[in-house]
């Protein structure tokens, strides 16, 4: 095959990935774009199969590798899918680095002049120290998504900082980026440039994940897919290959968007996110909590108002998640529709510990996603809706962001204090994890029901018999 | 003006583009699909594995083939892992309206 025709099928399979993306707009055109996705890169592996010399390694690497891939994407659970994400990110960063690696190694596999020109130094350069921070940020974020913080401290959910942290990443970077111009410059392969350069970002990578916050976790997942998809373009570059290019800035702007929506939807700039230390007080009790009456009522108050309605918006946070409770919630709406109360579902962006995560939850329990309403498209109905019923939600429906002068002035929040009546199920009176106190629980409208979700939720579907 | 256009320059008017691009098509994604948006973009920045492939293809077996046949089984865990998982999500997106017609029989 001449290298026209590879860059004429590398172009297909480019248009194949924007078609794949293009699917997600709606559900029904979702499954059809992800097909063009798989025939864009068997397409893309295929094409490069076959003007390479020796195919056993390959064969026995793709096997083995995609063994573990089936076999993992069939077994995650759905609640583990930020886990997973941030898992396949760190795959991306290593792979870019490994790359780079065998370019510096022997450029002429990729058909780039050897020893290799400066343009495609600056370039791989760019390709690793991106994959480098991708891989070990990745592996942070992954342990802090799967609470492996008692185990190993720099896993912690709870942010990491120390006094001098940004001074230190900052120098660590200006070292990065002096190494990065010696390789540059090196007449020679310069490995050891290349090397302290690449170890360097890995130590990075770790330093900038460990003081986010669990909670701001949405927005760390979404900023390393961009990363990943820069890694990505980044090596593109210096390999000299469009389709590698094209389908990078594809996914670093995809996780560029995502940071933005992620970060507006918790009313936080995207630098307040990187520098960290937010969501320390995670868990504290409200201060004064004790001083105000709460209205709190069993299961049983609950069903019967849930019966007695017309309409109902549930709005689910991650606590719910956390109980897997949404199987039980869909047997609950299911009976009361069949009463005929009209049931919707509100979800907040930043519900779940990924973007759209709670919308995956929901439709795995089948709950029918035309039940299911955005934050904008749904906050207009609160108003004229019987029953608000928030499961393990907290500062995505607390008032006090209308409010001026309080810490969270100005996040957009589900407006359920407009519901006639107010139903919250918590386990606790603790805060959220902005640490605040919610008005919404003391307001006359509101009843509470203290315990875990899915207990409470199954006793209401006892109760409605 | 006379000469070719320097490489750099091509791939640099490509990257513009494809960002561009992927500025408008992301921005229409529903949000209900974020997660299996994040899920397609893994599998798709997978095809790094090109890269990985011409590594480890060399006719004769060295230090750098090892390396890139290891990068090829990490690309591939995700290009099967991506592409499978978010098929799996988008199967649970289909309409279920028959299913729970069922129920009330």
């Amino acid at each position: 095959m001449t290298a026209n025709q590879v860059a004429v099928w590398y172009l297909v399979a480019s248009i194949l990935f924007i078609l794949a993306l293009k699917g997600l707009s709606h559900p029904e055109s979702a499954r059809r774009g992800n097909l063009f996705g798989m025939v864009g890169m068997a397409i893309a592996v295929v094409v490069t199969m076959a003007i390479v010399k020796s195919h056993v390694l390959i064969i026995l690497a793709i096997a083995i590798g995609g063994t573990i891939g089936a076999i993992v994407s069939r077994r995650v659970e759905m609640t583990q899918m930020p886990e997973l994400v941030a898992a396949m990110h760190s795959l991306v960063g290593m792979a870019a680095v490994l790359i780079a690696i065998t370019a510096v190694n022997n450029p002429g596999a990729f058909g780039i002049h050897d020893p290799m020109p400066a343009g495609n130094r600056l370039e791989l350069f760019i390709g690793t120290f991106v994959g480098a921070i991708t891989f070990s940020g990745s592996v942070i974020a992954f342990g802090k998504l799967a609470g492996l913080g008692k185990h190993f401290r720099l896993f912690s959910s709870a942010p990491v900082v120390f006094p001098g942290q940004h001074l230190l990443n900052l120098a660590l970077a200006l070292v990065m980026l002096g190494f990065g111009v010696a390789f540059f410059l090196a007449p020679d392969k310069a490995w050891t440039e290349f090397a302290v350069m690449a170890a360097i970002a890995f130590v990075l990578g770790v330093l900038i994940i460990i003081p986010i916050g669990g909670a701001d976790m949405p927005v760390v997942i979404s900023m390393l897919n961009s990363y990943s998809g820069w890694a990505a373009a980044g090596i593109g570059f210096s390999l000299g290959n469009t389709m590698l290019i094209i389908a990078g800035s594809l996914v670093g702007s995809s996780g560029a968007i995502l940071s933005y929506i992620m970060c507006r939807a918790m009313n936080r700039s995207f630098f307040s996110v990187i520098l960290g230390g937010f969501g320390a007080a995670e868990g504290t009790a409200a201060a004064g909590a004790g001083e105000k009456q709460v209205k709190s009522g069993s299961a049983d108050d609950l069903a019967f108002l849930l019966a007695n309605a017309e309409s109902v918006i549930i709005v689910p946070g991650y606590g719910l998640a956390v109980a897997r409770a949404q199987h039980a919630v869909k047997e609950m709406a299911t009976k009361l529709i069949e009463k005929g109360v009209q049931v919707r579902y509100a979800i907040h962006p930043v519900a779940g510990r990924m973007p759209g995560h709670m919308n995956v939850l929901l439709a795995e329990a089948e709950v029918p996603y035309d039940q299911v309403f955005e934050m904008e498209d749904i906050n207009g109905e609160f108003g004229t809706t019987d029953i608000a019923l928030i499961l393990g939600a907290n500062d995505v429906v607390n008032p006090l962001a209308l409010e001026k002068g309080s810490p969270i002035y100005g996040m957009p929040i589900l407006e359920a204090h407009k519901a006639r009546t107010v139903v919250v199920n918590k386990r606790s009176m603790a805060a959220g994890y902005a640490g605040l106190d919610n008005p919404l629980f003391y307001m006359d409208r509101t009843m509470m029901v203290f315990g875990d979700a899915k207990k409470v939720i199954e006793d209401v579907v006892k109760a409605l018999g | 003006m006379t000469g070719t256009i320097d490489p750099t320059v091509f791939y640099l008017i490509v990257f513009v583009l494809a960002v561009f691009v992927g500025y408008h098509v992301i921005w229409n994604v529903t949000p209900a699909l974020h997660t299996p948006l994040m899920s397609v973009t893994n599998a798709i920045s997978s095809v790094i594995i090109v890269g990985a492939l011409l590594a480890a293809g060399p006719e004769t077996h060295d230090f750098g083939s090892y390396v890139g046949a290891v990068a090829v089984g990490l690309a591939a865990v995700n290009v099967f892992g991506g592409f499978l998982v978010t098929q799996r999500m988008l199967e649970m997106f289909k309409k279920k309206q028959p299913k729970s017609g069922e129920k009330k029989g």
